[in-house]
């Protein structure tokens, strides 16, 4: 947990004193990622760099786990604190191993265990230990010293990150695979991390909260969903863009909003028999006909149904689409805009039908204000979605 | 024969040069010239290279703490006003350097030291000092946001980061020394520059080849010397050399 205290820090300089940081109060949970967002200068950078004294504090105080850090000796408050800086800043004269072991050697850690760390590093950051520990920071992409900046920052196991725009030099493609990259490792490693960005997006995509700076100022700390539902001035509100409803959906699973009612039919059915689960589930258009393994194989469409006679299986056109339970509502949106859709079946990972997500859903997801994000409060999605308020056409 | 190429060809005539130019001297007598003064040139040659190894190593050593010393954040103020002090002095011509140090210390061996030892170590303090202040700034801040102290700072990021261009300066300073020791005998410090002015004077060419050469062998034996060691030195990381 780190927790700030009336942080302030006034810089002197030939034209006056600067507020950089002005009273900022703020408490980051243990395992979850903050993220000090908002416009160049407004104070970010400081504020980071106050939590491992690179910048002294002007007046206010810093809490790791539940301790004052003014008590701490500077170098060993830095050595339990992983910090990442933009220009990632590998040292040049040193191999790749030698850059990842330089905390675990300042700890005084011993030589196999190092080395054997080393190795568990570039597993981690899926690089090849054997092809890359050997050589210099200069032999390697953008991307590859990136991977080893967040190495040697994690070496040491450090409960605390500090990251300073940590993916901003790279490209974007690039970007966006680190970042899906260190999501996954810190399902795993829960650190408790202060991340600075001027990425809005990049600050939905990696925020367990958002800490929105201006002019020094705190303006608001919120999580992602709340922060984009109830802005809470005109400044954070345009700070987060006039699409902000739709970057909330990147932010909700298809998992949140799906609705496990479904009608179906099989290749045997008779079409008369599909007309009539069309009419009773209420969908105006057409419905799913799946094999033995509930697995989508067709859909039989309202009009054939009412004017052919014969079994679903000779009567079928394909899918058009569906989608996993695991993806964001921003490709299902994307989705039913390509295929002019108001819903779409959803699948589990063997491909079988679970569900179905409609449009209804998603636009009442978004005009609720303050949906809470907390766990085990999906129900709003399941009324949602009955049969009788999620019409095919 | 296109194997035959131009180098090839140049290196024979250098060759068969060589060859005519032996057997002149040989029937003319000049080897025997040369090694009338043999024993001068190596009583000649070891003087020389203990003023070099004298004031180039009193150079190095004061040079650079002094280099490190003012790159220190705590001197930023003043560094860079006595940087253009030093700046300066790299100016002055080494004679009246050697000049400068006769009118203080005399005669003899200590001034000619002590002249050789200002001149060598204006070069090396100045690329200490620009070598430690070129260092990017993130290495710098990463090196303390991880958790060094300023003594391992200095040593495992700011010094072999640095080290290419403090080199340089070694290289450039012990040039400069070596050009110039010759010049000590004008002080009274012998050297092999007894050879060369006495050889001028007399208008005996042999004589003055006997101490000129040996310099230029020096010269380039040093310098040699001194790119082999940055080459080992030098991490290979930061060692354009090695790239
Ligand atoms: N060392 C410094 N000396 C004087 N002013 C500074 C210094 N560092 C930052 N500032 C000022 O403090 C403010 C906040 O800077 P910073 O925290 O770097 O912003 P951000 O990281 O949000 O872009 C800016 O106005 C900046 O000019
Ligand atoms: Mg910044």
């Amino acid at each position: 947990m780190i927790r700030l205290d009336n942080l302030t820090k006034v810089f002197d300089t030939p034209k006056g004193a600067v507020t950089a940081a002005d009273h900022i109060s703020m408490e980051v949970p243990s395992g979850e990622i903050c993220i000090l967002l908002g416009p160049s200068g407004c104070g970010k950078t400081t504020t980071l760099k106050m939590i491992n004294r690179i910048i002294r504090p002007t007046s206010g105080k810093v809490f790791i786990n539940g301790e004052d850090t003014t008590s701490l000796d500077t170098q060993d408050l830095r050595r339990n604190i992983g910090y990442v800086i933009q220009q990632i800043g590998l040292f040049p004269n040193m191999t790749i191993e030698e850059n990842i072991t330089v905390v675990p050697k300042l700890l005084g850690w011993d030589k196999a265990k190092y080395r054997e760390r080393a190795r568990e590093m570039m597993h981690m950051i899926a690089l090849e230990p054997d092809a890359f520990l050997k050589r210099y920071p200069s032999e390697l992409s953008g991307g590859q010293q990136q991977r080893i900046g967040v190495a040697r920052a994690l070496a040491a196991d450090p409960p605390v990150m500090l990251m300073d725009e940590p993916f901003g030099a790279i490209d974007p493609i690039n970007r966006a695979v680190i970042q899906d990259e260190f999501l996954k490792m810190q399902q795993d490693l829960k650190k408790t991390i202060m991340f600075v960005s001027h990425d809005i997006d990049e600050a939905i995509k990696m925020g367990d909260r958002i800490a929105i700076f201006r002019e020094g100022k705190l303006v608001q700390y919120s999580e992602p969903d709340e922060l984009l539902a109830a802005p809470k001035n005109d400044f954070v509100e345009s700070f987060l863009g006039e699409d902000r409803a739709l970057k909330r959906l990147n932010l909700v699973k298809v998992r949140d909003l799906a609705s496990e009612e479904i009608g179906l039919v099989r290749p045997d059915d008779t079409l008369a028999t599909a007309l009539q689960r069309i009419e009773s589930y209420g969908y105006l258009n057409s419905i799913v006909m799946v094999n033995h393994k509930r697995q989508p194989v067709g859909i039989i469409t309202a009009p054939v149904a009412r004017t052919t006679q014969g079994h679903c299986r000779d009567h079928y056109q394909s899918v058009p689409v569906v989608v996993s339970l695991d993806d964001d509502l921003r490709k299902v949106a994307s989705l039913m805009f390509a295929h002019d859709m108001t819903w779409v079946p959803c699948v589990d990972d063997d491909g079988r039908i679970v569900g179905q997500i409609t449009q209804r859903a998603i636009t009442h997801h978004l005009g609720s204000r303050y949906r809470a994000h907390s766990k085990g409060d999906d129900g709003v999605a399941l009324d949602e979605a009955s049969p009788s308020s999620a019409p095919k056409e | 024969m296109p194997t035959l190429n131009l180098a090839g060809a140049g290196r024979l005539l250098v060759l068969v040069a060589v060859f005519l130019a032996g057997v002149w001297s040989q029937s003319s007598g000049v080897i025997d010239d040369f090694i009338f003064y043999l024993p001068d040139v190596h009583y000649l040659a070891v003087q020389h290279l203990w003023l070099t190894v004298m004031s180039g190593g009193l150079a190095i050593l004061v040079a650079i703490p002094l280099g490190i010393w003012l790159s220190r954040p705590s001197m930023a103020r003043v560094a860079e006003s006595m940087m253009q002090v030093l700046n300066v002095g790299t100016t002055i011509p080494t004679l009246a350097v050697l000049a400068l140090s006769m009118s203080f210390l005399g005669i003899g061996t200590v001034p000619a030291v002590f002249g050789l030892f200002v001149a060598t170590l204006l070069p090396i303090a100045r690329n200490t000092y620009t070598g430690l202040k070129g260092v990017d700034p993130a290495l710098k801040e990463a090196a303390a946001g991880i958790g060094m102290s300023p003594t391992q700072r200095l040593l495992r990021v700011e010094l072999p980061n640095a080290l290419y261009v403090i080199f340089a300066g070694i290289r450039t300073a012990l040039a400069i020394n070596i050009g110039t020791v010759p010049l000590a005998f004008l002080i009274g410090a012998g050297g092999l520059g007894e050879l060369i002015f006495t050889g001028i004077d007399l208008y005996d060419p042999v004589m003055m080849l006997s101490g000129a050469i040996p310099t230029a062998l020096l010269a380039v034996v040093v310098d040699m010397l001194i790119a082999i060691t940055a080459f080992v030195v030098v991490p290979r990381g930061v060692n354009p050399g090695r790239a």
